[in-house]
């Protein structure tokens, strides 16, 4: 999230698009409960299914699930068409008016540069003019026809009320008074906040769904603000902790990246990552990266990391590849090409698609090693469970290893929710039987390695022998010790730069924050956005203080967030460009001549000028960006792509299948199916009595939603003689499950440019082990491909079949 | 902060004061005094409490746990109760049908309990000790590290690179335990390293 839960109350009007809060995020909708009741508030839910979150709005539409760009563009080209823009906000804070180089194009669904063989895009094209000064052009009086907003303009006239019926099935009337709604929020003193989670996530192309909204967001002035911003809900605890930390095959924590193999020195690390502003005065935070860096590995490697070995810099792999994400992983696995696999509290055979794969790859390993409070089905993908895992365990050769790990309930440490808030919480129950933590287990597996390397010797023992692990019990590090290193710590004197023989901050001391970090060694940090979260002052995510001034919803004093503790980020955006507040009403921060003062920590140089300075800081434009250069994969501006499986052509672009340039294995697309022999639109969800694979274990939510079902609606019930209550088999290319048959008016047909496309609906949590009773997911049905940008699995449009069978489920 | 302030602790002796002075001066003492006698005591009224945070979704409810034996006073605890932390800025004490269910998930009778080790082509799990499990866990790593890591690429590039091992990372381990994984893992050079995020 850009802002909060609580800062939710401030907002005018609510849209939740590929979400479903009230059920999902039960406790933190309250919030938009809040606005509507206090700020009459208005709540627009777009969804294939009228869930509970519809239930409570003021406007739903449905809408073909896998089309959400298609309406968003819609409303982007609603607003540019009838002028609905907060123009001084997108004229000061956005590169609407930077110039776009010469050759750069679109045309039927492509960019310049594809090249269809690779499945990818030569993106040279997709970047600014640079003047002869270094900088790029700008035309401030947006004529030239090359600016960002003149090609946005040309780019989403495409998208009319008539196209965005027929691509997405949403009535033109429902769609037309929800663009107009979302268009009074241009207006300064109106503010719209976007809540979405997975529903925009698992699309081939779901980054750029995000894209859609946040590039709307800007053009209304709503990034920044309180009650505005774009806003993602998260799924588990610290799903956010763990990216932030960077346990990702191509991430170092705090959003620096691993090198590639075209990195062959620190220096040619560093000379892709010099982030020189691309307007004059702009601070291009990132321009501290090698600060952060240096950090990083000090806090990894210790004295071992030295300048005079380049801070350890060969002791980080090089990649050959992206990423190894999961979908990769299991590529890998399938062809017989890993060896060894951990899984840490995650349960792959039931969360990854094409499940028959995942059978087939674990089942080629040698040792997989389960980590999990939890009996999961991943842990036991060996046995047979008859038609729910059907499977041959004499003829499985993988060595699997359980190991059982404490629960939230037995540990104590940090979470990082979807604001952002790192919130320390204290363990209240022993660990039942031997259960450990994972702290232990990861340690005991460390030690036994450097061990092993001590005594065995072994190809590149170093980064392992090397690892800084002078922790009191090295057995087990404690949550604070963790916690320290994470913050940053001096490992020197820091002298002050203008006087050397003044000492800043002493050796040994852990740093207050970010800014002091230092490239020379003389600073360790694990993760410099959460440089501030323990200081010499405490640890400030332990903070319980419920003082709200003024109630603006911030809770600056209750735990802590990054960066900075700073609770909405890019804040200065959220006064014009005199640094003025846009709504006095809803006040954040202002310029008072000499500094920025307010009610939250400034998210840009606290005595920076407001006329000089852009408040996009992380960007080397200072502003936001409409057109995004060639950072994303499947270009600039987003496009309506079709799912790799859909029910109809895409109408904008006939020729293009899925996204053009995601990721599809070849043995994969061969597993693509099409709507002749796969008529109906399937997707995935959750429902509010369960969470993922884990309330089937407890008791209380096993009886409140004890077996797997599908939703349909009664015409397609009626169609195909499926009774209410009534066993059905629902198949895709990759897979079939039975199930009870949900009969609903929740989910009704669509009509997509004249053909009825019937959607059947497919929940996530019944596995094989737990209390409830034996089911099915969505993964034995779904597609191994993900999005082209961040591959994360296409569950929410897929095809399938459905027909009644005979009951009961096996 | 006050972040030890127990506030159940706090409202139990802010009410035990009124009752002592007024029902005192009333006097009344005896008759409460075996009035309450006669009343089971309240079933939290002996607990240790800790502040924790639903395991659930990343709206991170506050919640409180509620425990026979104390953790911090080296005891051992088992968990009796949770409930919303009524504190708490976010949910304000209200909890989901998940949430409100989470005495249930850490009681659950599936959780794992001992180490076990299923060899191949085996139908069952068979019980192990934690060192068992763990050195043979450290063996296949170092055998497959030592056979696979790739040094150099075909360039000659030093690449320190391990992919025929990886780990899959969780998402509802606190921050701690990610870092301490990161370092783990990343110190063997491995490349296939993942997290739920990505799903």
């Amino acid at each position: 999230m850009t802002n909060s839960w609580t800062d939710i109350k401030n907002t005018d009007l609510v849209v939740v698009m590929g979400g479903n809060a009230a059920e999902a995020h039960p406790c933190g909708f309250k919030w938009v409960t809040e606005a509507k009741a206090n700020r009459g508030a208005k709540l627009i839910v777009v969804d294939p299914r009228f869930t509970r979150t519809a239930s409570v709005a003021d406007v739903y539409a449905p809408i073909r699930q896998g089309t959400d760009i298609a309406f968003l563009l819609g409303v982007i080209n609603h607003c540019m068409q009838t002028d609905k823009v907060q123009w001084d906000y997108v004229r000061a804070f956005t590169n609407a008016a930077y110039v776009v180089k010469e050759g750069f194009a679109y045309q039927d669904g492509l960019f310049t540069g594809y090249d269809e063989s690779r499945r990818d895009y030569n993106r040279s094209t997709w970047d600014y003019e640079i003047g002869p000064d270094g900088y790029a052009v700008v035309d401030e009086t947006l004529q030239n026809p090359r600016c960002v907003w003149n090609l946005l303009k040309q780019h989403v006239a495409t998208y009319t009320p008539e196209m965005v019926e027929r691509i997405c099935g949403t009535p033109k009337d429902k769609f037309v008074q929800i663009a107009r709604m979302i268009a009074e929020c241009a207006s300064p003193t109106r503010t719209m906040t976007s809540m979405y989670a997975l529903g925009w996530t698992q699309h081939s192309k779901g980054s750029q769904n995000i894209r859609a909204m946040a590039m709307l967001q800007l053009i209304l002035g709503n990034i920044g603000v309180r009650g505005g911003g774009m806003n993602a809900l998260r799924g588990h605890s610290n799903i956010q902790g763990l990216t932030d930390i960077g346990l990702m095959s191509n991430l170092i924590p705090g959003y620096l990246t691993i090198p590639t193999e075209r990195e062959p020195s620190f220096d040619a690390y560093m000379a892709t990552r010099g982030f020189k502003p691309l307007r004059p005065g702009q601070m291009s935070y990132w321009q501290n990266y090698r600060k952060f860096f240096v950090s990083f590995q000090k806090a990894m490697w210790g004295e071992a990391a030295t300048a005079d070995n380049a801070f350890a810099y060969d002791w980080l792999p090089k990649l050959d590849v992206p990423a190894y994400d999961v979908l990769r992983a299991f590529e890998l696995m399938h062809q017989g090409k890993m060896n060894g696999y951990f899984c840490q509290g995650f349960n792959p055979l039931l969360s990854f698609p094409n499940r028959k794969k995942i059978t087939t790859a674990l089942s080629k390993l040698k040792f997989l090693v389960v980590m999990d409070p939890l009996q999961t089905e991943t842990a036991r993908f060996w046995e047979n469970h008859g038609a729910n895992n059907d499977v041959s365990p004499a003829a499985i050769q993988t060595e699997v290893i359980e190991l059982p790990t404490t629960c939230f309930a037995e540990d104590e440490g940090s979470l990082v929710n979807s604001g952002r808030w790192l919130q320390w919480h204290w363990a209240g129950g022993t660990p039942p039987g031997e259960a450990k933590h994972d702290t232990w287990i990861m340690a005991q597996i460390h030690l036994r390695l450097k061990e092993l390397y001590r005594k065995e010797g072994g190809p590149v023992p170093e980064p392992i022998v090397n690892l800084d692990w002078r922790y009191k019990d090295p057995n087990e590090p404690s949550p604070e010790e963790l916690a320290k290193e994470l913050n940053g710590y001096t490992t020197a004197d820091l002298t002050d730069p203008n006087d050397p023989t003044k000492v800043v901050i002493a050796k040994g001391k852990q740093v207050p924050g970010f800014a002091v970090l230092r490239d020379d060694g003389s600073t360790a940090c694990g993760c410099w956005i959460y440089s501030g979260s323990f200081t010499e002052a405490g640890n400030q995510m332990a903070r319980r203080d419920t003082t709200d001034p003024d109630e603006t919803g911030a809770y600056s004093k209750w735990a802590w967030s990054w960066p900075a503790n700073r609770r909405i980020l890019y804040n200065r955006a959220s006064a014009d460009r005199s640094g003025k507040p846009w709504d006095p009403s809803r006040k954040l921060l202002e310029w008072d001549g000499t500094k920025w003062t307010g009610y939250d920590v400034p998210d840009i140089a606290p005595t920076a000028k407001p006329e000089e300075v852009g408040p996009f800081i992380m960007n080397p434009e200072g502003v936001s960006r409409l057109f995004t250069r060639g950072m994303m994969r499947d270009g600039p501006f987003p496009v309506h792509y079709e799912p790799f499986e859909s029910p109809v052509v895409n109408v904008v672009a006939p020729k293009v299948r899925g996204n053009p340039v995601a990721r599809v294995f070849r043995n994969d697309m061969e597993q693509f199916g099409d709507a002749k022999e796969f008529p109906y639109a399937a997707t995935s969800y959750r429902l509010t009595e369960h969470f993922h694979f884990w309330t089937k274990h407890a008791h209380a939510n096993a009886v409140l939603q004890p077996e797997f079902f599908v939703e349909i609606s009664e015409q397609l019930a009626k169609e195909k003689g499926i009774k209410p209550g009534g066993t059905v088999r629902v198949w895709s290319k990759r897979g079939s499950v039975t199930a009870k048959a949900v009969v609903t008016k929740r989910i009704r047909p669509l009509v997509c440019d004249g053909k009825t496309v019937h959607i059947v609906g497919i929940p996530l949590h019944w596995g094989f082990t737990g209390a409830a009773r034996k089911g099915f997911g969505p993964n034995s049905l779904t597609p191994f491909v993900g999005d082209a940008n961040i591959e994360t699995p296409e569950y929410k449009a897929f095809l399938v079949d459905i027909e009644p069978v005979a009951g009961p489920v096996a | 902060m006050n972040m030890e302030l127990s506030r159940r602790g706090f409202l139990a002796g802010a009410g035990a004061g009124v009752a002592g002075t007024t029902l005192g001066a009333f006097g009344f003492g005896d008759v409460e005094a075996a009035h309450a006698a006669s009343i089971r005591p309240f079933k939290l009224a002996n607990t240790a409490e800790a502040r924790n945070t639903c395991t659930y979704c990343s709206v991170a409810c506050g919640i409180i746990l509620y425990s026979k034996g104390d953790l911090k006073k080296g005891e051992k605890a088992e968990i009796i109760h949770i409930e919303g932390d009524a504190d708490h800025p976010t949910n304000r004490g209200t909890l989901c049908p998940k949430g409100s269910a989470l005495l249930d998930v850490v009681h659950s009778k599936t959780r794992t309990l001992y180490p076990q080790i299923r060899k191949a082509g085996s139908d069952k799990f068979e019980r192990v000790s934690w060192e068992q499990a763990l050195d043979r866990i450290a063996r296949l790593m170092k055998d497959d590290r030592d056979r696979n890591l790739v040094l150099k690429n075909a360039d000659g590039v030093t690449v320190n690179r391990w992919t025929t091992t990886g780990f899959l990372a969780a998402s509802a381990t606190t921050n701690e335990t990610a870092w301490a994984t990161y370092k783990v893992v990343r110190s063997t050079g491995m490349v296939v390293f993942d997290n739920q995020a990505r799903v």
